[in-house]
């Protein structure tokens, strides 16, 4: 089966200039890479340095991820219903229905 | 006796002020240039990193002037080493007041440049001036991605289009007569060196062919056989381009003396 290509976001940058890259950026103190924007270049070791230059030039992070932003598969504003409505009215799928013994609590 | 003893303290500080004032004018003259391309680079990211290259050299200038200000021990700052110099009293080397021409030139040139700097700043890691040291570390860092940026453009512009190679190839010709002068080295560097304060440069030049010349190849680029080289920055004779580059650079501080914001 081909993957849905009308998920994917496409590889044609709508501006003519080079292909997009999405850049993550790992901020000090070990927190997870947290998405930070989008970059053009054309190739991978150009998308890390453009990264760097747009931003990581502040001290932002210690480690960054660059992705073809055609790598991304997205869900849409039509996915919002089926996919994040369900969740509220069965309040069991929260953690909160348990007494956290007094040896863990923080 | 006594009079020897006595020029041979007073030579000293001189030789380093002058050779803080050439680590600092190369810095200073060719971070201007690079910044001649804010608002006109090909493409925005790139912009940023030219402008990015442009902040790093002239606060690279900025900590080399300060020092040598302070070597001079004569009431001048950074600010007016910089600004109320004329092109005469500038001890650059003239491949960085070259004006930019097109963005094979301009990256060529900061490829040629970034790779000098870099062995330069790493040996300059070890002087035993008191700021130079630790001014050479923060320099060193940030060449080598200075280096790292360019290298990457040049193998692109090398392995890329016919006209970027013509460019690229062109650039490499027209620079090449004005990488001699990066070695040339003087009394005032030998007697800098002597002291353990400076590095005489021509011992930097097999590390900067062996770098450059390997990017080179690998971009397809041939290396120029020229014998001639340019010289003439390091006592103040230069092209008429870095008196143009002055005008606009001084502007301010000659219309408004002591301006600041």
């Amino acid at each position: 089966m081909k993957p849905d290509e009308s998920r994917v976001t496409s590889h044609e940058s709508p501006d003519s200039q080079w292909p997009l890259w999405e850049v993550f950026v790992q901020p000090p103190g070990g927190e997870p890479h947290q998405h930070a924007g989008s970059v053009h270049a054309a190739d991978a070791e150009q998308a890390l340095q453009n990264a760097r230059d747009v931003y990581a030039r502040r001290g932002e992070g210690v480690s960054i991820w660059v992705v073809p932003s055609s790598a991304i598969v997205a869900s849409t504003p039509d996915d919002m219903g089926p996919f994040f409505d369900p969740g509220n009215d069965k309040p069991y799928r929260h953690p909160q229905f348990y007494k956290v013994p007094r040896g863990v609590r923080l | 006796m006594k009079k020897q003893a006595s020029s041979a303290a007073v030579r000293p500080q001189n030789d380093t002020f002058e050779y803080l004032l050439r680590l600092g004018d190369d810095r200073l003259v060719l971070g201007h240039r690079t910044s001649e391309w804010c608002g006109h680079a090909p493409i925005l990211e790139e912009d940023i990193a030219l402008a990015n290259v442009a902040l790093d050299l002239v606060g690279q200038a900025n900590l080399l002037l300060s020092a040598a200000a302070t070597a001079e021990n004569a009431g001048r700052d950074a600010d007016a080493l910089a600004f109320l110099r004329d092109e005469l009293d500038y001890r650059s080397v003239l491949m960085v007041e070259l004006p930019n021409g097109d963005f094979a030139f301009t990256i060529a040139r900061q490829f040629l440049f970034g790779v000098y700097s870099m062995v330069q700043s790493e040996a300059l890691q070890k002087s035993k001036h008191a700021d130079l040291g630790g001014i050479a570390a923060k320099m060193f860092k940030e060449t080598r991605y200075h280096v790292r940026h360019s290298g990457e453009w040049l193998l692109k512009l090398g392995d890329g289009t016919d006209e970027s190679h013509r460019r690229l190839q062109d650039a490499i010709n027209e620079l090449w007569r004005y990488t001699g002068e990066l070695f040339l080295t003087d009394d005032i560097e030998r007697r800098a060196a002597e002291q353990g304060i400076g590095v005489d440069s021509s011992t930097l030049q097999a590390a900067w062919s062996a770098q450059v010349t390997e990017v080179l190849r690998r971009a397809g680029i041939s290396t120029p056989e020229v014998t001639w080289m340019q010289r003439g920055g390091r006592v103040g004779q230069h092209t008429e381009q870095l008196g143009h580059m002055l005008a606009e650079m001084q502007t301010l501080q000659r219309q408004h003396p002591g301006a600041s914001w």
